[in-house]
């Protein structure tokens, strides 16, 4: 049942993700829809799991739908990796290297910021 | 319009139980994620593969946004590394540089097999 569950979330969470992909900021040569569904993704998880799904009394198997699943799906890497191949293939160089740091450091840091607010 | 979101969601269902179903087979009792690894990798290099490759829109939606999409994860590798920064800084950098770099590479190993296939 519980991989039921994940699977429905997991559908909901990459359908957001295909909708924020394709409205926002898709005008700009910088990937800003994955990089900040990614760092925001990257809170909400770390605040679930150390915060909320602690304080509420949840069903492990809808927790493990929402944060596996839904959250799990929204976020994405290999996208990144792919994003990342086609602006070094275009010359973009810089920008391809600023994302890739963009996401590294920024992801780490959203995600300690959302276990810090669990704590 | 919406067939797109019924083929993300689709592909997204599939590619999020693969997911858990890997992540409980090989996040067992290690100190090091290799669940989430192995499908970051693993994931980056077949949608390399599909973006190489040039597949038409509905099979790009529904194997590279929906699967491949929800089957790799950023959220879950970060909060591994917030884990693992914690209790064991060596490993927190060699999963920080074996996912970035190894996912990058095979990316671009499977965007060029995809642009021959």
């Amino acid at each position: 049942m519980v991989y039921l569950y994940v699977g429905m979330a997991g559908a909901c969470g990459a359908m957001l993700r295909y909708f924020i992909g394709i409205t926002l900021l898709t005008g700009s040569l910088f990937p800003w829809a994955t990089l900040i569904t990614n760092l925001a993704g990257s809170f909400l998880l770390a605040w679930l799991s150390t915060s909320l799904f602690k304080r509420i009394s949840i069903s492990p198997s809808v927790a493990i739908a929402i944060s596996t699943g839904f959250v799990g799906s929204f976020t994405t890497f290999s996208t990144l990796s792919v994003e990342t191949i086609q602006l070094f293939e275009n010359q973009h160089i810089l920008v391809g290297v600023v994302y890739i740091l963009a996401s590294l450091v920024g992801g780490l840091f959203m995600s300690r910021l959302g276990f810090k607010g669990g704590k | 319009m919406w067939i797109n979101f019924l083929f993300v969601g689709i592909g997204g269902f599939a590619g999020a139980v693969s997911r858990f179903a890997m992540s409980k087979a090989f996040n067992k009792k290690v100190s090091f994620p290799f669940g989430t690894l192995t499908v970051n990798l693993l994931g980056s290099f077949l949608l390399g593969m599909i973006v190489g490759a040039k597949v038409n829109e509905m099979i790009a939606l529904l194997f590279g946004t929906g699967f491949l999409g929800a089957f790799t994860t950023f959220s879950t590798m970060k909060l591994e590394l917030t884990q693992l920064y914690l209790k064991n800084k060596k490993n927190f950098l060699l999963y920080i540089i074996i996912t970035y770099i190894g996912g990058i590479t095979l990316t671009f190993f499977g965007y060029l097999i995809g642009m021959i296939c």
